[in-house]
């Protein structure tokens, strides 16, 4: 088993229509074993700026906390890379709005640091693969808020349930212009 | 350390980790890959200059973790060099090297040569032994473009049977080696130009979906919702100024 | 990317020297099967691989066993070869013996013996068998490699099998979707969402690719379709 699946857990970020949405799942275990289930991995670091970070949990709020420190968000990808031989065990995901323009920005790294900047989607955690085939299909270009949120919730929890150690509930953000809406969802909890 | 002067933070790697993670995986916990590029990369010369080609896949295993990365780095006004393995090594040596060559040119007050560079990247990659695992600038020809060549190359070509031998030779990894694919990059680099073209033949496109897999509003059960209005903030962008070369 | 190296210096040990062999090889390669009221579709992609290349971008992976029941593998080919060799020749003898086709349960049952059969030196292979029951309704069996089996209405197997299984379950399976009619699938549809899980499959999955072969199984008999994919 692969640090990255030790304490297990699901994320996702898409682009849509001046709108960009990042959800996770709100497990947090020990292998198998579920410990908690209102466990957050994303975080804000600014109006229109989330930062998940799934892997390893006392990776995920290490980082988190050096950054809150920092406050310095294109130095991320650097952070890690710094850590080369000794790595966080985060696969971070970024969703925002630029600043000024709010053009929709999304996008992953690896563990050190490499960007992936696509057009679409990006994913992260132990249900990636399944992430993977759910967006591959469902995100379209051009979606508004709401569609936004249906398709990107459906992706995550659909793509959750079938992996064992994610889900117990999730989170979205949908980040627009002018508000935040951040909604709980009902999902199976076994 | 104080919060109001905080430590110049020490350069270079950060091993601070290393105990701890060989702890991890002596319990059994196996270290997590990072992405690779697997990829078809490589470069001739022709009349007038030379020819770089790319594909664009970056995979992480076995599924493919970036569909349209950007494996020519930029180095210098006139210098590229296409990057093949640890996809962040690539990345972040060529950063690293293009700043340097950047501050050797301002010093120098000249256009920096190919070798200096190579020299430089030879040294960089050396002293790591080849755990930063970055094949550069034509290091990572793969047997399917190279058999390319080794049919088709002569000396002296000219610049368009030049660039059509290059995106052969890409198109030959991205269709029959599966860890390349996507489109072809070129960059062709003549005397005092350069010409990089970003997605120069798309090979490979998405198919066609049959249907749409739009929700109607609804679909998805909601427990809570929180609204957060954001106010118009404004941001005040100070404009770089140029740096005094003078 | 270890940092816990320890050098390895072979002239210098006393241990003895271990030899491996690996008998099996993956070749890739993903199957999708959705069964209806009266029919029962089934794909895979036909790209045969190992490794990082290819062998055949037009590899056939569906076997007829019988007019109503169809067989998909993959894995390793060489295991789906002997396999489906011997699956026929017991289809025969069971014809001959009895003077009758064998039904697509009994099939199934079959297949999970046989699998299980080679229980401590398995094939490495995984299947998904389709046909139409003795009422003529479509069904979908799946396999783990040592012949346990699984019933179901779909089901999507091989190195894809992970990317696919969560869209079937949310477009027939209809999971997680509020204010939907509980309603069987129609061939249409069906159809066409094999074809776009494969379009999916590949995008992301690296043994996935080529084309798709295509199975639509009727009362009517066996209609073939092939549906061409990205070749990188």
């Amino acid at each position: 088993m692969s640090i990255l699946a030790y304490n297990g857990g699901a994320m996702v970020a898409m682009k849509g229509e001046n709108c960009v949405s990042i959800a996770a799942d709100r497990r947090f275990g020990i292998q198998a074993q579920t410990v908690a289930t209102n466990f957050e991995k994303i975080f804000e670091m600014g109006p229109h700026l989330y930062v998940g970070l799934p892997g390893l949990a006392t990776d995920t709020q290490t980082v988190m906390e050096k950054l809150r420190f920092r406050k310095n968000f294109a130095m991320l990808s650097h952070m890690l890379y710094e850590k080369r031989f000794g790595p966080f065990f985060v696969e971070p995901v970024v969703a925002g709005l630029e600043p000024k323009t709010y053009e929709p920005f999304i996008c992953n790294m690896d563990l050190i640091g490499c960007i992936n900047q696509p057009k679409d989607f990006v994913v992260g955690g132990t249900a990636s693969a399944q992430l993977y085939g759910m967006c591959e299909a469902l995100w379209e270009p051009n979606l508004g808020p709401d569609d936004l949120f249906e398709t990107t919730s459906q992706a995550l929890i659909n793509a959750f349930d079938r992996d064992a150690i994610s889900g117990w509930g999730a989170t979205i953000y949908i980040i627009e212009k002018d508000k935040v809406t951040i909604k709980n969802l009902k999902t199976r909890m076994d | 350390m104080s919060v109001l002067c905080p430590d110049i933070p020490a350069p270079g790697f950060s091993f601070e980790n290393c105990r701890r993670n060989v702890m991890l995986e002596n319990k059994g916990l196996a270290l997590p890959k990072a992405t690779k590029t697997g990829t078809t990369i490589v470069g001739i010369i022709y009349k007038d200059g030379v020819i770089l080609g790319a594909d664009t896949r970056a995979t992480e295993d076995t599924t493919v973790a970036d569909k349209n990365c950007e494996k020519i780095h930029y180095l210098a006004p006139n210098m590229y060099c296409c990057g093949a393995g640890t996809a962040a090594d690539t990345e972040m040596t060529t950063q690293m090297i293009s700043s340097q060559l950047e501050l050797h040119r301002l010093y120098t007050n000249r256009v920096v040569r190919v070798a200096t560079a190579n020299q430089m990247l030879k040294q960089f990659l050396f002293r790591y032994q080849g755990y930063i695992g970055a094949a550069l600038v034509l290091g990572g020809v793969d047997s399917t473009a190279m058999a390319v060549f080794e049919s088709r190359w002569k000396p002296d070509m000219e610049e368009a049977e030049g660039v059509q031998l290059v995106r052969d030779a890409i198109a030959a990894g991205i269709f029959n080696d599966l860890g390349s694919g996507s489109n072809v990059d070129v960059c062709i680099i003549r005397k005092g130009a350069v010409d990089y073209r970003r997605t120069y033949d798309e090979a490979n496109k998405k198919g066609q979906k049959q249907n749409s897999y739009k929700y109607p509003k609804g679909t998805t059960a909601v427990l809570t919702t929180k609204v957060v209005d954001i106010e118009e903030v404004v941001v005040k962008r100070f404009e770089s100024e140029e740096m005094d070369t003078a | 990317m270890s940092l816990a190296v320890k050098p390895h210096y072979p002239d210098y040990s006393n241990a003895p020297i271990q030899r491996s062999f690996n008998p099996y090889a993956d070749n890739g390669g993903s199957v999708v099967a959705i069964a209806g009221d009266d029919f029962v579709i089934i794909g895979a992609d036909t790209r045969l691989s190992a490794g990082f290349s290819i062998y055949t971008r037009e590899q056939n992976k569906l076997f007829q066993l019988s007019p109503t029941t169809v067989l998909g593998c993959s894995g390793c080919w060489c295991d789906t070869l002997t396999l489906t060799r011997i699956l026929n020749s017991r289809m025969q003898m069971y014809q001959q013996e009895h003077n009758k086709i064998m039904s697509t349960e009994a099939c199934a049952q079959m297949l999970s013996t046989m699998l299980y059969y080679k229980r401590f030196f398995p094939y490495y292979i995984s299947n998904v068998l389709v046909g139409l029951d003795n009422n003529g309704k479509g069904c979908v069996y799946s396999y783990d490699p040592i012949g346990h089996c699984e019933k179901a209405t779909y089901r999507a197997g091989g190195s894809a099998g992970a990317l696919l299984q969560p869209l079937l379950d949310n477009q027939i399976g209809q999971k997680n979707m509020l204010n939907v009619k509980q309603e069987s699938v129609s061939q249409e549809k069906a159809l066409s969402i094999i074809k776009d899980v494969f379009i999916s499959a590949a995008e992301r999955d690296i043994y996935t690719g080529d084309s798709i072969q295509i199975k639509i199984i009727t009362k009517e008999g066996i209609k073939e379709e092939k549906f061409e994919l990205r070749k990188d």
